[in-house]
């Protein structure tokens, strides 16, 4: 009936099975909606969204595709329910038939720009008409009006009209691709776990139900069962970029930082900080003290290749900061550059991934440079809920 | 055929019934989800008082297994008695004792399931329920019998959204968020709690708290559960509906943390 709404599902990323879109359907034969069309909207919304965080994406796809659905049948069906209540009773007295087929009649870019042009005239309080901007009126803008069409201007909506409630996208701010607070950053870094239990581990804790179970099986003769113990093997050294350019990330830098440390389910973790790029120290503050510092060979000669390496910065600089011999190491052998730092590290540490704040730079060759240089040296994604959880998905990879 | 409509001391808004009635006439586990303070698992007492159902109420902790709900066999026990000759140490039945799943699938009549906090478990949890919450069934190895629910119970889920659920968990639920109740629905909730409220007070309540839920720089926003205490406060000490929203008295049960204190006294004019 309507299976291309499924596939525009799908398409925009939202995981709609079949089980779930034969729920709708059974749903809709037991008429669950109610024969209306907000019954219908929330029917949807409850068997095929299963996060908050895509409610926004839904009401996106949901006013796409049934824009062109006409109202008429759920304005009676809503003056029904008006008549049965008598509080807003006093609203339908100012119901205006006439007015109400025109505004009908209206596209939604007619009332964008006629809400644009009232804009610009009003210039006092309407309440109760059917022009201006104001509240239970006629007009095709305001709020708590009884046009059957138009655009909330403030207040709360009350008449929920579908398309309205799609339309004021309520969930926005649930979204994944959104930029994100330390709780948010927790639940994304505990993906980052792998039990001994699925590593070789030799069976060091007693386990007391498989002993008494065996023991009771050999007729109380004591056999002793031993379990692997079910801990998280990954340890973490996450490298932050600090001052500079990143000034501007850095709330969300504190956040990550944040959720890092406290998530506490790391069997170790190390931070240090750097500036731009990585060069010959690492340091342990973000003020980029040198006494408070190690040197980047100490910590690739004593974190072995098990760590995971977890990069933070927004990859941009001068060319000559990457590339530059300026920063090289004075051993002839060592490091010439930030770019010879960066890929030691990654030769060092199997799993490692780039998280940047920011996306790529658009206007000018000059600064996309470096970040397109490092892209191709270390897995690189956007330091928002989604991209932690893909960068995660890399890091437990084999 | 069952229908919820919200009950006398609880107040619904229409998305939430819906979703109520969709998950019973559906036969699925209904999965609430909202921020704290939003009545999630007052909810499903509601939902038993309205329909005059008998309420079973699985905690979920840190600790919990799926097993935990199904049954557990109490090996130990067992080991007791047949060292000191007990009797029926060879009826295993005996020992099984059923958790919160297998009672509510033995139940004489339809019982409505709540399991509280699902995200509080280990991640895998959920998956491990997958079988029993669609067939409503499970089989124990020890005794070989099938337990079966004579009954489908409504199952009403809650979580707090600490762990995200598998998607082969979500897709087997009907889903709702509750939204933090605007102030029309916030002013019926108080209502339904202190039925002859000074009008005035009430006024003044709804607008300090959500004037205080909008600073930016509150982090841990009160909710419905604190303002009820509040105003129970403010009752309690006879406060003057005019000085609630200036001067804001007895913050410390709205505010639980002291930087949100200190913040929202720098801002409050």
């Amino acid at each position: 009936m309507f299976a291309d709404f499924l596939y525009l599902l799908r398409g925009s990323g939202l995981k709609v099975s079949l089980t779930e879109w034969m729920a709708l359907m059974e749903a809709l034969d037991k008429n669950l909606h109610r024969a209306s069309f907000s019954g219908f909207y929330q029917l949807c919304r409850c068997l095929l969204v299963k996060s908050e965080a895509d409610y926004d994406r839904f009401d996106r796809c949901f006013l796409e595709y049934f824009k062109d659905v006409p109202f008429q049948q759920e304005v009676s069906q809503e003056l029904m329910d008006w008549l049965n209540r008598p509080d807003v009773l006093n609203d339908y007295a100012r119901w205006d038939e006439e007015q109400a087929l025109k505004n009908m009649g209206l596209s939604e870019e007619e009332i964008q720009r006629m809400l644009q042009e009232r804009m610009q005239e009003q210039n006092e309080e309407h309440n109760g008409g059917n022009y201006w901007v104001g509240t239970h009126g006629m007009s095709v803008f305001g709020n708590s009006g009884l046009s059957p069409k138009g655009i909330r201007v403030g207040g709360e909506s009350r008449y929920h009209r579908a398309f309205r409630v799609a339309g004021e996208r309520n969930y926005r701010d649930f979204r994944r691709d959104n930029t994100l607070d330390t709780r948010q950053l927790q639940v994304a870094l505990r993906k980052l776990r792998q039990f001994s239990g699925l590593v070789d581990l030799p069976p060091t804790e007693f386990d007391v139900d498989r002993t008494i179970q065996d023991t009771a099986d050999q007729g109380g003769m004591l056999t002793v069962r031993y379990k692997r113990p079910r801990e998280n093997t990954v340890k973490v050294l996450l490298l932050m970029d600090s001052g500079g350019s990143m000034d501007y990330y850095a709330q969300l830098c504190s956040a990550l930082f944040q959720a890092v440390s406290k998530s506490g389910h790391f069997k170790d973790l190390k931070v240090f900080y750097f500036h731009n790029c990585v060069y010959g120290r690492l340091y342990r503050d973000p003020l980029l003290l040198s006494r408070d510092s190690v040197t980047t060979q100490w910590v690739l000669s004593n974190l072995p290749g098990d760590w995971k390496l977890i990069l933070v910065g927004d990859a941009q600089m001068a060319p000559y900061e990457l590339r530059g011999g300026y920063y090289g190491s004075s051993d002839p052998d060592g490091p010439k550059n930030g770019m010879d730092y960066l890929l030691r590290l990654r030769d060092r540490y199997r799993n490692s991934i780039w998280l940047n704040p920011s996306p790529r730079p658009t206007w000018g060759p000059y600064w996309s440079q470096t970040y397109d240089e490092i892209a191709r040296v270390f897995p690189m994604f956007p330091l928002s809920v989604e991209g932690i959880e893909e960068g995660m998905k890399k890091l437990l990879s084999r | 055929m069952n229908e919820f409509k919200g009950s006398q001391s609880y107040v619904a808004d229409p998305e939430l019934l819906q979703a109520v009635n969709v998950a019973m006439v559906l036969q699925k586990p209904l999965l609430i989800k909202g921020e704290p303070g939003t009545g999630k698992t007052m909810l499903a007492e509601a939902v038993a008082a309205a329909l005059d159902k008998k309420l079973m109420i699985w905690n979920i902790k840190s600790t919990t297994k799926a097993q935990d709900g199904l049954y557990v066999y109490d090996v130990v026990q067992r080991l007791y008695d047949s060292q000191f000759g007990g009797q029926g140490v060879d009826d295993i039945e005996k020992y099984v004792k059923l958790g919160k799943l297998g009672e509510a699938f033995s139940a004489d009549e339809q019982v409505i399931l709540l399991i509280d906090e699902i995200d509080k478990a280990d991640l895998e949890f959920p998956n491990d329920l997958l079988w029993e919450l669609d067939r409503m069934e499970f089989y124990i190895p020890e005794t070989g019998r099938t337990v079966t629910a004579r009954h489908r119970p409504i199952v009403i889920i809650t979580s707090n959204a600490e762990k995200e659920l598998p998607d082969a968990f979500l897709r087997r639920c009907v889903f709702h968020y509750i939204d933090f109740p605007d102030k029309e629905l916030m002013a019926e909730i108080v209502r339904v709690h202190f039925p002859d409220l000074d009008r005035r007070l009430l006024d003044q309540v709804l607008e300090a708290f959500y004037r205080i839920r909008q600073l930016p720089q509150v982090k841990k926003k009160p909710s419905t559960s604190e303002i009820i205490d509040w105003i129970q406060a403010l009752i309690h000490g006879g406060v003057d509906p005019s000085r609630v929203v200036k001067e804001v008295p007895y913050l410390g049960v709205l505010l639980k943390k002291n930087e949100d204190m200190d913040a929202m006294r720098r801002v409050w004019r």
